[in-house]
């Protein structure tokens, strides 16, 4: 009995697997073969080992009407590491503030932060457009990240992390004439390590995966990332290059997959605690 | 909570406060009121200027049929999203938190498409879904289905659906795992000593106390169906054929950036933040006080 449930469960996990491994697997596939044959319906789920040079081809060349791979792949990276570590940096600055003092506008200061909780760029994504023409910040490197980086969600775990900070300790260090500078960086980030590198995961994925707000704010085709690029190379009105595209998609995929994957442990534990 | 002890002094915060405060004033807070502006506006029959016409843009959204029709279309798409994606997680997850061989690798080996961009996803889906260039369509076809979701509405949304969903199963598969460990097993075993069996058990023991994990998830599928899918629909069907695949987000993409009808796209940017705040109002008061306790 216990041993049919056991095979039952094995079964069902597998085949979410399969499910979830299948397209990128096509798509890998799909990417070392000849383009006519894939034109003609004859996706084989065999890689070709003589199609790899796909991968370097779409890397240093790109295809016509885009960039080549790896300035997208730049761009996609400079973008998803500015909004993490920006969210993260001026999240935890200003938590400490919240916990760790007393001053004029404290309460309001947090309340207008918090109201932003729960605005996805995309409600916004008009009207911010005309503040970041004010700016002079379209087509600029600054305007892809700059805007997303307010985090109210940050703010409040940072926050959580700080209050539970015993009172014992930081009466300790002021004792040791440790000023509130000095605090921040050897005990209120030390502690916040794990949160930190959660947040960093998901932040990471967050940026590397924005397409709406990329679109709408750089044109120049010198600011395209990675999730653009792609979507202007099956956008094509002629002869799609689909060998190109598929190895575009699973150059696009490996980063922040990899990220999730290397950092697993604090991720799961993060993205669930977060929350709750 | 407040600390007891706390450090002197008002520059130092204030300072540190700055950057999150000014970034949320000018990225949130002023095109929040440059949208309310805008949506109570509209060009004059010149186009050389800008006359408040105070609600008419809200009347005129919400008597336009379009409009309506892409607000229940949106509210399908939710549903079928957060059906599909929600179902597949707590199955996936029942399983995956049985004392089995492996399930540590089942699990790594299920949370990956977390990191997939929904754009991304799209076109992984497009070399599955299409006519012309997917193994699926292409078989569908050949199997005497009429398949083609470049002309066929139903078959559109089906595609979106499913490229959506997809990508979503991970991120709730990782809160039914963490809300199945979070059930005691001593539970669990006297369920099992009363003598409950498997299906029993987990629709009167599990179920009810997955029930702060589901409501948590039903937010968050909602808003990443109604926001975050733009990408996905956008390289799919570019929301059609005609509108049959036109969600909220699409609509003001359209109207707004490539319409330039500024009125009207604020008018609905307006409608969706209230809808945004509604929805995070909801979570706060079930979730409890919390966050801010």
């Amino acid at each position: 009995m216990r041993r049919d449930r056991d095979w039952l469960a094995h079964g069902i996990l597998a085949l979410g697997v399969v499910l979830f491994a299948l397209p990128v697997w096509l798509v890998f596939a799909g990417a070392t073969q000849n383009a006519d044959a894939i034109v003609r319906g004859e996706l084989s789920l065999v890689p070709d080992p003589g199609g790899l040079s796909v991968f370097a081809r779409v890397l240093i060349h790109g295809t016509p009407g885009i960039e080549p791979v790896w300035h997208m792949l730049m761009v996609s990276l400079g973008m998803a590491l500015c909004i993490a570590v920006g969210k993260i940096v001026i999240s935890i600055l200003s938590a400490y503030a919240v916990v760790f003092f007393r001053f004029p506008f404290r309460k309001l200061a947090f309340w207008s932060i918090f109201v932003t909780l729960m605005l996805p760029v995309e409600v916004r994504i008009i009207p911010t457009y005309a503040v970041m023409a004010t700016f002079g910040l379209i087509d600029t490197f600054a305007g892809l990240w700059v805007p997303l980086i307010a985090s109210a969600t940050a703010t409040l775990l940072f926050r959580q992390v700080f209050v539970a900070i015993p009172d014992e300790l930081v009466e300790a260090a002021r004792m040791d004439g440790a000023g509130p500078l000095r605090f921040l960086k050897d005990i209120a980030i030390p502690v916040s390590g794990a949160n930190i590198a959660a947040l960093f995961v998901i932040l990471f994925v967050y940026g590397w995966n924005q397409y709406l707000w990329p679109l709408l704010v750089a044109t120049d085709p010198g600011l395209d990332t990675i999730a653009i690029g792609l979507v202007k190379t099956i956008s094509v009105d002629s002869q799609t290059d689909w060998p190109a595209a598929m190895a575009i998609a699973v150059l696009a995929l490996l980063p922040p997959v990899a990220v999730v994957l290397a950092m697993q442990r604090w991720f799961v534990a993060g993205l669930t605690e977060g929350e709750k | 909570m407040e600390r007891r002890t706390v450090f002197g002094g008002w520059l130092l915060p204030i300072l540190l406060v700055l950057p999150q405060v000014l970034l949320t004033g000018f990225f949130f807070y002023w095109p929040a009121a440059e949208a309310v502006w805008a949506s109570m506006t509209t060009q004059d029959a010149f186009g050389q200027g800008v006359v408040f016409v105070g609600l008419d843009n809200f009347v005129e959204l919400f008597i336009d049929p379009l409009y309506l029709d892409s607000i229940l279309r949106t509210a399908v798409f939710c549903a079928a999203v957060g059906v599909l994606a929600m179902g597949a997680a707590l199955g996936l997850a029942v399983f995956a938190d049985r004392e089995i061989r492996g399930r540590t690798a089942y699990r790594t080996l299920l949370i990956w498409p977390y990191a997939v961009a929904p754009a991304l996803s799209a076109v992984l889906f497009l070399f599955l879904l299409d006519p012309r260039v997917g193994m699926l369509g292409r078989w569908l076809n050949r199997i005497g289905i009429d398949w083609d979701y470049h002309l066929n509405g139903t078959q559109a949304m089906l595609t979106v659906v499913l490229a959506s969903a997809w990508k979503q199963v991970s991120y709730n598969f990782i809160f039914f795992v963490a809300g199945l460990q979070s059930i005691p097993r001593s539970t669990i075993e006297a369920a099992r000593m009363d003598g409950a069996k498997g299906w029993h058990r987990f629709r009167t023991i599990t179920v009810p106390l997955l029930a702060p994990t589901t409501f948590f998830l039903v937010v968050a599928n909602v808003v990443y169906a109604a926001f975050e899918t733009f990408g996905t629909v956008a390289a799919l069907t570019h929301g059609g054929p005609g509108k049959d695949t036109e969600t909220l987000v699409l609509k003001v993409f359209r109207d707004g950036v490539i319409n330039h009808d500024i009125g009207s796209s604020s008018a609905q940017s307006v409608v969706l933040m209230l809808g945004a705040i509604a929805i995070a109002a909801a979570q706060f008061r079930f979730l409890g006080r919390k966050a801010t306790s």
